[in-house]
């Protein structure tokens, strides 16, 4: 009876899922059109999951371990059970083998089962906690099934009832693993992460790349539409990596607004794209609530404007852009470009920046800063310092771009220190001066694109008239800018954060430096210079250098959390229950430090604005400068002067 | 039915940059005819229509800005006037001073002077328009508001008490349309004959702080600025208030 039954039940599950699987390929191909390198992706895939994927979920061991035995004995045990029993080739060879992948996958599967005992927050529930089952049915029914094939029992073992019970176990298992995969069941992951990986939007990111920039809109281009209004303004792939998801929850573990009470999960966000593009309500959705909106209360579909009925504006304003989610999703799901696309409907066709956003925007226009002073001022910081200018030399072997930070007292002193440094190792350097304008970092995660590109191109047209042979800068946000965003305007420079070059110089022995005095030091990685752009080393060697052993946080290197400064959040500014830079200061604590080694100008700004007692903070900058030891010039006596008479 | 509303825009200055922007005080304007008129606001420019400042009020969510078009340094008040005369508008909003240009704040005078209306200066909120009569708050300082009741049409000036104008978006602003009228051109001579000279401030008047207490330093800041030898006359026929105003301004100096 079995064997006339198996094969109906596989064929018309596999036919099921063949269905599914094309009304889901309907689904994404409602999105905008992506350039994307269809059969070398496929090709790619199988190495993308095995290496890029698996080095991610690797930072588990528990749950990789876990997944490989399950995947793999998936996999072989689906290969094989529709060869032995699909098309009944009851082969003893491949009954064994049979048996021993479903032994595989059950082992994998008890460890889910385990792991789903008491499933930390992060993770979904709901479908979540019945896949463990499913997957054991699976494995168990195919490994029962096959003992007559592998002559382990008798072919008529155990009569109709066994058999009964054993083809409602392989119903439930292809159910689940063949059905549900493309039907929306929880192995959907499987599906469509698999295609994900294939036409990933960022192909760049495997094989050990690295790529962060945000993508540039077409602005030349009338008809196509200013950022993401429906969830079709997505492109397709976009769409296809959103399905990828397996709500693992480690996005949500990491996002600092998630932590802070903003009303932010990028699990949850990612699940309401799944939402939009599939139409329906979040009310299915199982794991953790944006904080402070229940669920059930969101809707959409792929026609409908996503903001104000399946996603808040709160939420898309409250993201750093610090791309921890990013960094730690195992699906490689790009949760930052989807916000920020969205963000940029709001800007530019609404003009729905909140709170300062509107002004912050005005002013970069206008004024070339976010703070709208005076940009005569730019270079008021180094009226003393008698600074190279560009314009004078025409050119340099290094431009040091000054940012934003120019404005702003605190930023002045590291721009001192680190001017001081560049004297110190007799770098031939110069500044813009009043040519520079501000990088369009800030103009561009707030979503305004046309302001960003107007800064960029200006820039742009301002480098080309010098020649330098590297762009130095005290700011992650305009390293970053420059590095990586300002290449699709033709602006290609040789850029390096200023913990990276002052490195160099300690390597070349071009400082005579002394030890770090006094206090204990931990470092903060900012984003912008750690996950967007890789750079954790540099700084801890310029600290080292100083003698210093960084007391490291339990957050740093990949994992350090945002100081909540970025993505224009400072200046959006959604409420939650506590301030990031608050819990931050909590992680620095943690290490007993004294101070906090910084190098970034928000992040400075961040930390600074926690209420004192906390510890002191300095840029890399400044505590270099105060290591240095000053050339044996002849020391000239204080001048002393009389005492005036006060009244 | 609903009004129909003009509103007025020039191209401002900013203020540390001195670069071209939307005028602070002419956005309100667009902000508040927006609020009254919705999409049937219609707003007027007279100027350079290659000017790209205009778009940044395209922004607001306009689809049509509507320019007399005029070369640098041509009077604007003839022009105006003219179309305005014609245009069969309820409420003009206009905004106190233009941040470039001559920036007197004289155009709304002028202009209510030529067309016959009356101007209501420093408009806060329109509260009602019913059968020709619009009641309406005018703000005066320190946050104090006047309601008024005036007839239709008329012209107003708004100022920093008026709503804050929305966000000027890029999507808008390029779509937008600019619409040019041609005109006849009459240039300022007051304003290309005259030598302009950057004025000098004001001279301050000392700050003498009297008060003894917190409390007295807190009524002095907050208390209404009262004039000594003030008069309240009630009850008096117009022609008496009229006697009253003129021997007043005549005392001033302010009438010769």
């Amino acid at each position: 009876m079995l064997n006339t039954l198996l094969p109906i039940l596989l064929f018309a599950a596999l036919g099921l899922a063949v269905l599914g699987a094309l009304r889901r390929v309907n689904m994404w191909r409602r999105g905008r059109a992506s350039n994307v390198d269809l059969l070398g992706g496929l090709l790619a895939m199988p190495k993308r999951y095995m290496v890029d994927l698996h080095h991610v979920v690797a930072r588990d061991k528990y749950i990789a371990n876990t997944h490989v035995a399950t995947a793999l004995g998936f996999v072989l045990s689906a290969v094989l059970a529709i060869l032995v029993h699909g098309f009944g080739l009851q082969n003893r060879v491949l009954g064994y083998a049979l048996l021993l992948a479903s032994v595989l996958m059950f082992v994998g599967a008890t460890f889910v089962y385990l792991r789903r005992r008491n499933p930390p927050s992060r993770l979904s529930k709901g479908p979540w906690m019945r896949l463990p089952k499913s997957l054991m049915a699976f494995s168990v029914s195919f490994l029962l099934v096959t003992l007559p094939v592998a002559g382990v029992l008798p072919a008529d073992f155990g009569g109709w009832l066994l058999a009964a019970l054993l083809s409602l176990g392989v119903l439930w298992g292809v159910s689940e693993m063949f059905f549900g995969m493309t039907w929306g069941g929880p192995m959907k992951h499987a599906f469509a992460g698999a295609l994900h990986l294939a036409w990933h939007r960022r192909a760049e990111r495997f094989g050990g790349g690295r790529s962060t920039g945000l993508k540039p809109l077409d602005l030349s281009d009338k008809n196509a539409p200013l950022g993401v209004e429906k969830p079709k303004d997505f492109t397709w792939n976009q769409l296809l990596g959103f399905d990828a998801c397996v709500q693992c929850g480690k996005c949500e573990a990491a996002c600092p607004a998630f932590a802070a009470g903003q009303p932010l999960n990028p699990k949850k966000l990612i699940q309401d794209m799944v939402v939009g593009l599939a139409g329906g309500t979040d009310a299915n959705f199982a794991g953790s609530p944006y904080p402070g909106k229940p669920i059930g209360e969101h809707s959409g579909n792929p026609h409908q404007p996503i903001v104000n009925g399946l996603v808040d504006a709160d939420t898309l304003w409250s993201c750093t852009t610090c791309r921890a989610c990013v960094e730690e999703c195992p699906m490689m799901i790009e949760h930052v470009d989807a916000i920020v696309d969205m963000r940029r409907y709001l800007t530019l066709e609404k003009g729905a920046t909140p709170n300062k956003g509107a002004e912050v925007l005005e002013n970069l226009i206008a004024t070339d800063n976010p703070g709208g002073f005076a940009p005569g001022g730019r270079l008021n910081w180094a009226a003393d310092l008698n600074l190279p200018l560009l314009s004078e030399k025409s050119s340099a072997d290094v431009l040091f771009w000054v940012g934003d930070g120019a404005f702003d007292m605190r930023n002045q002193r590291t721009l001192r220190a680190f001017v001081k440094v560049l004297k110190a190792a007799k770098v031939d350097f110069a500044v813009l001066g009043l040519e520079e304008r501000d990088s369009g970092d800030v103009a561009r995660r707030l979503g305004d694109e046309a302001t960003f590109q107007l800064l960029a191109t200006r820039n742009i047209q301002t480098l080309a008239k010098y020649s330098f042979k590297r762009i130095v800068t005290c700011d992650p946000h305009s390293f970053h800018v420059l590095k990586n965003e300002y290449s699709a305007f033709n602006g290609n420079y040789l850029v390096q954060h200023h913990s990276t070059f002052m490195a160099e110089l300690i390597g070349d022995g071009a400082l005579n430096l002394g030890q770090h005095k006094g206090n204990s030091v931990t470092y903060h990685d900012p984003c912008y210079l750690g996950r967007y752009n890789g750079e954790y080393e540099a700084p801890r060697q310029v600290l080292r250098a100083l003698g210093i052993e960084v007391k490291e946080m339990q957050r740093s290197g990949f994992r350090s959390r945002c100081c909540g400064g970025g993505g224009g959040a400072p200046i959006t500014d959604m409420p939650g229950k506590q301030r990031i830079p608050d819990m931050r200061m909590e992680d620095i604590r943690e290490t007993g430090a004294e101070l906090v080694a910084v190098g970034c100008p928000q992040c400075t700004a961040m930390l600074e604005g926690v209420v004192e007692p906390r510890p002191l903070i300095k840029d890399i900058a400044e505590l270099v400068a105060d290591a240095l030891l000053e050339d044996a010039t002849p020391v000239k006596a204080p001048v002393t002067r009389e005492p005036a008479e006060v009244q | 039915m609903t009004t129909h509303v003009i509103s007025l825009v020039s191209i401002g200055a900013h203020p540390t940059s001195g670069r071209p922007r939307r005028a602070e005080q002419d956005a309100r304007a667009v902000e508040l005819g927006l609020q009254m008129a919705g999409d049937k606001l219609q707003v007027l420019h007279a100027g350079n229509i290659h000017e790209p400042t205009l778009r940044s009020y395209l922004g607001m969510g306009l689809t049509q800005l509507h320019v007399l078009e005029q070369p640098a340094g041509s009077d604007a008040l003839p022009v105006l006037s003219e179309y305005l005369r014609d245009a069969g508008a309820q409420v003009v909003l206009t905004g106190s001073q233009a941040e470039t240009g001559e920036g007197s704040g004289m155009l709304p005078f002028l202009l209510a002077e030529q067309l016959g209306w009356p101007l209501v200066v420093g408009l806060a909120q329109v509260e009602s328009i019913e059968g020709g009569v619009a009641h309406v708050l005018q703000a005066l300082p320190r946050g104090q508001r006047r309601r008024l009741k005036v007839r239709l049409p008329f012209l107003a000036t708004v100022d920093n008490a008026a709503p804050k104008p929305r966000q000027s978006a890029y999507g808008p602003a390029q779509r937008g349309e600019l619409a040019a009228h041609e005109v006849e051109i009459e240039q300022d001579e007051l304003f290309t004959g005259a030598l302009l000279q950057p004025a000098k401030p004001r001279p301050k008047r000392l700050k003498v702080i009297k008060a003894k207490s917190g409390a007295d330093r807190m009524k002095a800041a907050t208390a209404k600025a009262s004039g000594g030898g003030g008069q309240v006359l009630k009850g008096l026929s117009p022609e008496a208030g009229a006697e009253a105003i003129l021997k007043l301004l005549i005392e001033e100096g302010v009438v010769r």
